[in-house]
């Protein structure tokens, strides 16, 4: 813009301009697929999607206003508030547990350690299997009397394993499992982190005599930090909205012990086909996962280094 | 005690530590898979039998054929199909996308960047029933454009990575060609392209592994048996049955993961450094 403050002749002005003007129409010429899919398949559903959820709306008849109806009905919805502490548990045991682990195991697999390839290889493998067959496979691992879990348990220290999917204190600890089974995701967005550190910090805390457990608290983890809070927040919007393993696996049960969220917003949508309802669930999931992100950015204030993210 | 005293002996201690642990970690990983394999090769009998045997004897592999009764080839067709074309459409959208953020610079395009990052920070729940009511509208449920058409516009995280790249290319690269008299399609079809391979690697087996494992969305938008993708034909699979056939179960469950599985093994050079070499810092 400075360009306009400078008194150029009027023609050279004007090439100029033309040249802004098709520079313009060819960004948004390379933009446009994005745009319009943003419009038509993001924006204008998210935007729909608030209208709705104000409104009355069943697949027979079109929407009718009843303002805050549905976010009254919510407060009054024992399944609702269960599908929240569902998801809200899962969440506080998963998010931790797999942000931590997977650096754990990211950092071990940047040691000059035997095989590297290997070990990258198995930890990644899980991450690529996702979906219905997983959730089977993990139904078939915790089945109570032939699964491999429990087989084990007999057999290593002769206790009598749970009932996981079948138990209702156990099938929340179970899909935390099966969910850990695919921290490698995570693991490799560490990896490439880890790579990224300069040597000569570590070498340079050598020269000073720092052991392996200096180098790690205070090398390490504070260059990390922006990577940690990158995956915390990534893990965080993952974990609410997880469907296929309580879909596949249990339905929701036992007695509605795994009735995760999207389950219920799945239900009234899709099952009993209530949209405009579910359009209020999902706006309450929307806000939620808005406060939890902001919420962690304003916690990682204080502990992420260097440049804001 | 003199063991550990030199440096060098304790920097070894720690390495064989280190080893020790990932080897039972990864071991442990790798379970449910060899599990899984040595379930759908028994026969009904020994799946029940206790304690389990890890390798099944005798072996069955027409366990196999068994479950593609159920799971017929045309299921992993439509997959395919599916996927294939969300590869190739996301193929093009991305970079086209990327490149316009990357390489144009106008008045907005940060803020219209930003709106492109927000994109993965949303829950896909959020547009799920207006796109549900729109694919209704235009009379396009139980068919694959629900699931084809969101693909022509790109996906955020893939934009994000694809623009990464292309702006580690050197500017230079465009400024001759541009001195040459070339357009920015040119620059985009001719030299940046063709220098990010592993960019491009990384876009089509992203894009296949989501649509392959796709759950949501095909048993929302789709209704018809001949039409199902391979995971909501293993779902019903297991619906179907009274008391579970795991051993038939765990071989469709296998068949089902093995593409991606072998995809994974391909490319996994490139895969594992591609995300090194793009660098998810930004």
């Amino acid at each position: 813009m400075k360009r306009s403050q400078v008194s150029a002749p009027r023609p050279v002005r004007a090439r100029m301009s033309r040249q802004e003007k098709r520079k313009v129409l060819a960004f948004f010429l390379f933009i446009s697929p994005w745009l319009i899919g943003y419009l038509l398949f993001t924006l204008g559903p998210i935007i729909a999607n608030f209208v709705f959820s104000f409104c009355k709306y069943d697949v027979v008849s079109s929407p009718v206003f009843i303002g805050l109806d549905n976010y009254r009905e919510m407060l009054g919805d024992k399944l609702f508030w269960q599908s929240l502490k569902v998801t809200g548990i899962y969440t506080l045991f998963f998010v931790p547990l797999s942000v931590a682990g997977s650096f754990l195991i990211a950092v071990l697999l940047n040691q000059k350690i035997p095989l590297l390839g290997l070990w990258r290889t198995i930890f990644y493998l899980p991450v690529v299997t996702s979906g219905v067959a997983v959730s089977l496979l993990w139904m078939w691992i915790f089945q109570p009397t032939y699964g491999l879990v429990n087989v084990l348990l007999h057999q290593l220290f002769s206790v009598q394993g749970p009932g996981w999917f079948f138990d209702e204190q156990w099938a929340i600890p179970a899909t935390i499992i099966m969910g850990l089974w695919g921290a490698g995701s995570q693991m490799l967005v560490y990896l490439a982190g880890l790579q990224g550190i300069p040597t000569m910090y570590y070498e340079a805390a050598e020269i000073d005599g720092a052991g392996a457990f200096t180098r790690f608290f205070h090398i390490t983890i504070p260059m990390m930090t922006p990577v940690i809070f990158y995956n915390l927040v990534v893990c965080m919007i993952n974990s609410f909205q997880v469907f296929t393993p309580s879909f596949v696996i249990t339905q929701g049960g036992p007695n509605y012990a795994t009735y995760f969220y999207v389950l219920h917003l799945y239900n009234n949508g899709f099952k009993n086909y209530r949209f405009g309802y579910a359009s209020a669930l999902a706006s309450v999931l929307f806000v939620l996962i808005l406060l939890m992100t902001f919420l962690i950015f304003k916690w990682a204030r204080g502990w992420v280094q260097g440049e804001d993210r | 005690m003199k063991l550990f005293s030199s440096k060098k002996n304790r920097q070894r201690l720690l390495t064989a530590i280190c080893t020790v642990f990932v080897a039972g970690m990864s071991l442990l990983f790798l379970f449910p898979i060899l599990w899984m394999l040595s379930t759908s090769l028994k026969t009904d009998g020994q799946v029940m039998i206790m304690p389990p045997k890890w390798i099944p004897d005798p072996v069955l592999w027409s366990n196999y054929p068994q479950a593609l009764r159920f799971m017929s080839p045309r299921v992993f067709l439509n997959t395919l199909y599916i996927a294939l074309f969300s590869v190739i459409a996301h193929l093009i959208s991305c970079t086209l996308v990327a490149f316009g953020f990357a390489r144009i610079k106008i008045r907005g395009s940060g803020f219209l960047f930003i709106l492109v990052l927000s994109g993965f920070m949303l829950p896909y729940q959020v547009s799920l029933i207006p796109q549900f009511i729109l694919f209704s509208r235009w009379k396009m449920v139980d068919t694959y454009w629900p699931l084809l058409l969101p693909a022509l516009g790109g996906a955020p995280f893939l934009i994000f990575l694809a623009r990464q790249f292309f702006q580690s290319i050197p500017k230079e690269m465009d400024e001759s060609a541009r001195i040459d008299g070339c357009g920015y399609f040119h620059i985009y079809s001719r030299i940046i392209l063709p220098m990010s391979k592993p960019v491009l690697g990384i876009i089509a087996i992203q894009t296949f592994m989501n649509q392959w494992n796709d759950f949501m969305r095909p048993l929302i938008f789709l209704n018809t048996a001949s039409r199902y993708t391979v995971s909501i034909t293993l779902q019903n699979f297991r619906a179907d049955y009274g008391m579970t056939p795991w051993n038939l179960l765990m071989a469709a469950s296998l068949m089902c993961l093995l593409p991606c599985i072998l995809l994974f093994f391909a490319a996994q050079k490139y895969f594992i450094q591609g995300i090194v070499v793009t660098g998810v810092k930004g």
